[in-house]
């Protein structure tokens, strides 16, 4: 990123750049960096989520110098905020609703990776790190949420923190050391202050990685082609930079009509009421950006069986039999090949895997005939965590060589399936958890998973896509 | 970016530019000002801007001291040596020439109502005829002052600050 010039250039700047390659590198970054020509307005989506972290920032900044980080004084710091600090109600609305529309803003730069296959090589690691921030921001806005100690803001803490105590054995301990005491209190609403203060300064870590990897092979397009010649891109400045702020504008404008005209309309009236620990409110739900994880975490009712997971090395069981079969019959074509020492060895390690594998299954079987369950607690814990860190291995889950969904006709279906029932999910997570909510909710689990785990494997290998452009300079010509 | 003057378009473009850059820092300026204006005292802070005291059993030569936005008053029920001494120096040997009746209201000239912040750095100077001239000794860099609080000798500038105040009635008087 960083190369200092190899001449010192005249003037001030030139001085400094020489010593501090700052300007150069600035320069690098917004000026002259080459962006494909072809990119549509959901690639704004990204500088505007890096205006929401900046906003989030400063208003924080300002908020947390009138906060009271205790029990006894943040819901009435909070009403101070409101009442006498100057413009105090509009650094606390734009700090709630700006957490909101930094979510919408990433979750469709999100979709946006998933339908243009931003996430397949060589922007594997770019991916991982968008999905490291979406993490942070996760823990960021539940921990930002608890500080106003309302009831939601309590009842929330204490549900999620409960989390962990599905796990077996280690999963009580583990839920005190994060209260600092046997129930949410002081010692959690103090932690919780610092850890939303600290966290956003590693996500402007991070996301400085994530232009770091981003600039490494530049930005997918619509196309998901590679750039081939220079002219496929055009310099950010003026072209990108100009759309941006305009995207900006838009996006302000909607922000402001949350801020101004229903500010509390994404919140809860529950959280103005004081946090009581005698009392729950009767349906308590968390923020609109978390439901659908909250669907998934509240569709298990039931325990699962061991024997139910011994489908998982089964199933890789198959996978490499199948491998197997194929190899015998290329080393029996080339029986004297040259390459037939290095595959024979290939082969006998998979043979070794797919006993391994069978092993496993078996022994899984066994457990859950001699009655080993997962508990209906653990699974649905398990299965919200899973919902994120299936996202990183979506790179080697589909090795379709496509990238973007213009040209996978079958895909293009299933990712517009898979987005209905994303909202889906939103919606169960906001009903009670009862009667056929549960059995939905179950049902949209499944098609979550088995849009990753199923049918992007099975794409890969049987989806025929459609001719490519020869570059994009001539798909953008041909228009 | 191929920049010709000489294009009919350029001017337009110019206009564009500028109107566009004047409305962003306008935009700008009008999201800036709360983002500062929220570090100014909130109206809480506002509202104790103003104090009561009861002066009543303050004896003549006592003195004490009250809250005013945080920060100390001196109130002192001088005795008629103390006036008088004031009242004795000339305006010449002073560095921040005052009268004694223009720190004083009228008909109340025994009450001396002074915010007991050194004017040099902001310590609290020490009371009960402390320093050189009977009045007030600030101890962090020796500012004297006199039965007066004005500034005799030492590093300070100013006078002791006396605070907009009124009497209320015989007893009580209303500070800010």
């Amino acid at each position: 990123m960083a190369h200092a010039p190899k001449e010192q250039q005249p003037g001030v700047v030139g001085w400094l750049d020489y010593r501090l390659p700052i300007f150069g590198t600035l320069k690098g970054a917004l000026v002259d960096y080459p962006v494909p020509k072809n990119l549509n307005y959901f690639w704004n989506f990204g500088s505007i989520a890096g205006v929401c972290l900046v906003i989030q920032i400063l208003t924080g900044i300002l908020l947390a110098m009138h906060y009271n980080p205790s029990v006894a004084g943040a819901f009435n710091s909070v009403e101070h905020i409101m009442r006498n600090v100057n413009y105090g109600w509009l650094l606390r609305y734009m700090h709630a609703v700006g957490a909101s529309m930094f979510f919408i803003v990433v979750y469709i730069h999100m979709f946006r990776g998933l339908y243009y296959g931003s996430y397949k090589a060589p922007r594997e690691v770019l991916w991982w790190l968008g999905v490291l921030i979406l993490v942070l921001m996760m823990a960021t806005a539940f921990m930002g949420y608890v500080l106003p100690w309302g009831q939601m803001s309590f009842w929330g803490a204490t549900v999620i923190t409960n989390l962990f105590s599905a796990f077996p054995l280690v999963g009580d301990p583990i839920v005190t050391w994060l209260w600092g005491g046997f129930a949410v209190d002081n010692p959690t609403l103090n932690r919780f202050f610092v850890l939303h203060y600290l966290l956003p300064f590693l996500i402007v870590g991070v996301v400085f990685l994530h232009l770091i990897a981003l600039h490494a092979h530049g930005s997918n397009n619509p196309l998901g082609i590679d750039a081939k010649a220079p002219k496929d891109k055009i310099p950010f400045h003026p072209y990108y930079t100009v759309k941006d702020f305009f995207g900006f504008g838009l996006f302000f404008l909607v922000f402001a009509a949350f801020i101004f005209f229903a500010p509390n309309y994404l919140g809860h009236p529950d959280n103005y009421i004081e946090a009581n620990p005698l009392v729950t409110p009767a349906h308590i739900v968390p923020e609109w950006y978390f439901l659908p994880f909250y669907a998934i975490l509240r569709a298990f009712v039931f325990d699962i069986p061991f024997w139910a997971l011994a489908a998982l090395p089964f199933a890789y069981a198959g996978y490499l039999a199948q491998k197997i079969n194929k190899a015998r019959e290329f080393t029996l074509e080339n029986l004297f090949g040259a390459m037939q020492w290095g595959r024979a060895k290939e082969a006998a390690g998979r043979v070794q895997s797919l006993l391994a594998s069978l092993g496993a299954g078996g022994f899984l079987v066994l457990l859950g005939l001699i009655g080993f369950v997962i508990e209906a607690k653990l699974a649905g814990v398990l299965a919200m965590f899973g919902a994120i860190v299936v996202l990183l291995f979506l790179p080697w889950l589909d090795t379709s060589p496509v990238r973007s969904a213009s040209f996978r006709p079958l895909y293009r279906w299933f990712f517009w399936l898979f987005a209905l029932n994303a909202v889906a999910l939103g919606f169960l997570g906001s009903m009670p958890a009862e009667g056929i909510y549960v059995v939905f909710a179950l049902i949209c689990t499944g098609i979550y998973f088995a849009f990753f785990l199923v049918v992007m494997p099975l794409l890969s290998r049987y989806e025929k896509p459609l001719q490519l452009p020869e570059s994009i300079s001539a798909a953008v010509l041909a228009h | 970016m191929s920049h010709d003057s000489s294009s009919p378009d350029s001017e337009r473009r110019d206009f564009i530019i500028l109107t566009a850059q004047a409305m962003g820092a306008l935009g700008a300026a009008a999201v800036i000002w709360p983002f500062v204006n929220s570090m100014n005292p909130s109206a809480d802070v506002l509202a104790l801007s103003s104090t009561e005291v009861d002066i009543s059993p303050i004896a003549p030569g006592q003195e004490i001291k009250v809250m005013w936005r945080g920060k100390p008053v001196f109130i002192r029920h001088r005795t008629p040596e103390d006036i008088a001494a004031a009242e004795a120096v000339s305006l010449t040997e002073l560095r921040d020439p005052q009268t004694d009746a223009e720190r004083v209201k009228k008909g109340k000239e025994q009450w001396l109502v002074m915010v007991g912040v050194c004017t040099h750095l902001g310590c609290i100077p020490l009371g009960n005829l402390a320093g050189d001239y009977r009045g007030w000794f600030c101890p962090c860099h020796g500012s004297h002052y006199d039965t007066a609080g004005r500034i005799r000798k030492g590093p300070a500038p100013t006078n002791l600050v006396v605070p907009p105040f009124e009497f209320l009635s015989d007893t009580k008087v209303k500070i800010g």
